[in-house]
């Protein structure tokens, strides 16, 4: 169980979290939404411990993060980061294999059981095929699963998630998605997609100018009235018989080129 | 990965490397003004080590043992120190520009090697190599404050280290300017170039725990740079306490670059070509990279020495000179090779 209390964290004098509080529950997959600066990523790096937040703590499993060894911290939460890039030349299997970190010591040997770690990990992410694939000839959904891949060899109760679907085309968003589900882990997962929110997540998570503005399930979350005051977007909320919420975005119509192009269509017409 | 090595051959690969070294130490004591064959130079330092009584001319004996064995000693020290160095700054700064001088240790040294020689600092009481090692040190923590100050990231402490390099360099050209006549000047460049000549055992002494210290500290840290390979808060993230390993390693490997610029002078392009050219044949692993790169940059400093001392009859090139001259081909084809790849 992941929790925050009051959370505040500025840059330069500048306040980017304000008074954020919340709790993860055990199992839970909860989705962070708000637009581009609302302090998504902020909020991901405070619930890792990568940073201190200015006020407020973060708790797991009652524990502040401050007093969890680092290390020990890693055996349980993993994060992947947005677009984290390497020029090395290294292996699809190496990049996951850097899971096993937190679980060796200096020098603990590599065992067998590393081995088979990765390898569930890899299989899980479907790149045990690529396994031996150079970094450097991987597509970006590729790069993606295998930075998932690694977080699942940390074995964590815990994984944070920075917009993972990024640079993704449409299948390998869902099926990423789906695969993250799949592992029965308790996840945060700040995303961009409000669709893809609503289908995977228990809960959803609203930032808007560095405070929570909402925190609940997805059909109590997404409502137009929302979406228009946090993202500035008309939408009209579907939802369906089993109760998910489908989001259809509004924009207004453009008369004059409307009317162009059907003008052009008659003339096509009257000229054949 | 790291630990797919089995041990027996890791022991196996460890007997290599150790022969290999030897081999070049044997090398580098022998060949000079007077050839002397690796038999007898084996059988002189046997004779000086545990007494082994072999006949050897005293004389090969004298030169192989205070004079070319110790330089040679302290040319694979530097070479494995400058590596080592460099393995552990690219890989923490994750630049692959950065060198062990880019925290401006070589522009201090000089700076505190000029001031001890041509200004007098310290009253005769302070050699030039205690000087150059102040000087080094002086200007690494000045290179880290303003690098904290300026916002820590890797980029930061790159651009702080020119700045640092840059003023150094110049307080070195002013002093030079003012104060040197021709001659000192001549000595102060030759200097600055890097001279194994006066290297004598007492060095040595110092030199040889310095980097095996520093080598064995990367080396158990050999699975954490590993966990930099996406940066400091990928590996945070993984669990490494980015500022206790940061403090530890970038300063051992300042102060073994501080040691041997002030015993030698700074020489140039070992540390950042041979991590490198290790790197393209032996991967990314540490536990691999770092003692391959200390072998590497050992030999390739004593075979450097055997060449600055071969190149002109009766005269010694600078060190520095040889391996630029060798080292800025190799970086320009890796550079080529790296942006065809």
């Amino acid at each position: 169980m992941l929790t925050a209390e009051t959370l505040g964290w500025g840059l330069r004098g500048r306040a980017i979290l304000d008074g954020i509080s919340l709790t993860v529950q055990a199992g839970e997959f909860v989705g962070l939404i708000g637009p581009n600066g609302s302090g998504k990523s902020s909020l991901l790096a405070l619930l890792a411990g990568l940073r201190r937040p200015d006020h407020g703590t973060v708790r797991l499993d009652g524990i502040p993060l401050p007093a969890i060894p680092r290390r020990l911290l890693a055996q349980r939460l993993a994060l992947v980061e947005q677009q984290a890039q390497t020029q090395e030349r290294v292996t699809v299997r190496h990049v996951a294999g850097l899971g096993r970190t937190p679980h060796l010591g200096a020098f603990t040997p590599w065992s067998p059981q590393d081995t088979a770690c990765v390898d569930q990990a890899l299989a899980a992410v479907d790149l045990l095929d690529l396994a031996d694939r150079d970094w450097g000839s991987l597509s970006g959904g590729e790069r993606q699963r295998a930075h998932i891949a690694r977080a699942l060899a940390q074995q964590p109760e815990l994984l944070l998630l920075d917009e993972p679907t990024n640079h993704l085309d449409i299948a390998h968003q869902l099926s990423l998605l789906d695969l993250v589900r799949q592992q029965g882990l308790t996840v945060v997962a700040a995303l961009h997609d409000l669709n893809h929110a609503a289908l995977f997540c228990d809960r959803i998570a609203v930032l808007h100018h560095g405070r929570l503005d909402a925190f609940g399930p997805p059909a109590e979350i997404l409502t137009p009235d929302r979406l228009r005051r946090v993202f500035a977007v008309d939408a009209v909320v579907d939802t369906d018989a089993d109760g998910l919420c489908h989001i259809r975005y509004r924009v207004p119509r453009r008369p004059a080129v409307t009317a162009a192009v059907a003008t052009s269509v008659e003339k096509e017409l009257t000229r054949c | 990965m790291t630990g797919h090595r089995s041990a027996p051959a890791f022991l196996v690969q460890g007997v290599a490397g150790g022969l290999v070294l030897l081999a070049a130490l044997a090398i580098g004591a022998g060949v000079g003004e007077t050839a002397i064959p690796p038999d007898v130079v084996l059988k002189a330092v046997a004779n000086r080590l545990w007494a082994a009584g072999y006949p050897v001319d005293p004389i090969d004996e004298g030169v192989i043992w205070s004079y070319r064995l110790s330089r040679t000693l302290m040319a694979a020290c530097c070479g494995a120190g400058l590596a080592v160095s460099g393995v552990v700054l690219q890989s923490l700064l994750r630049n692959p520009l950065a060198d062990p001088y880019v925290m401006g240790i070589s522009a201090g040294a000089s700076t505190g090697a000029v001031a001890v020689s041509l200004l007098g600092v310290g009253g005769g009481l302070v050699s030039m190599s205690a000087g150059a090692l102040a000087g080094a040190l002086l200007a690494f923590g000045f290179v880290i404050l303003l690098a904290l100050k300026a916002g820590r990231s890797p980029v930061m402490v790159v651009l702080a280290g020119v700045a640092g390099s840059q003023l150094f360099n110049a307080i070195t050209s002013f002093i030079v300017a003012r104060s040197a006549n021709a001659e000192q000047a001549r000595g102060i460049l030759f200097w600055l170039l890097g001279n194994l000549s006066g290297v004598r055992w007492p060095d040595v002494g110092l030199a040889l725990p310095v980097v095996l210290a520093g080598l064995a500290l990367c080396l158990w840290h050999a699975r954490v740079l590993d966990a930099f390979l996406f940066g400091s808060s990928s590996a945070a993230a993984l669990g490494v306490s980015v500022r206790r390993v940061w403090i530890t390693l970038i300063g051992a490997s300042a102060v073994m670059t501080a040691v041997m610029v002030a015993m030698v002078g700074s020489i140039g392009f070992v540390g950042l070509v041979v991590p490198h050219a290790v790197r393209l044949v032996a991967g990314v692993s540490h536990a691999r990279l770092l003692p391959l790169s200390a072998l590497c940059g050992a030999v390739f400093l004593i075979i450097a020495d055997v060449v600055s001392r071969a190149l002109i009859t009766g005269q010694v090139v600078p060190i520095g000179v040889v391996t630029a001259l060798v080292g800025a081909p190799v970086f320009a084809l890796l550079l080529i090779r790296g942006r065809a790849t």
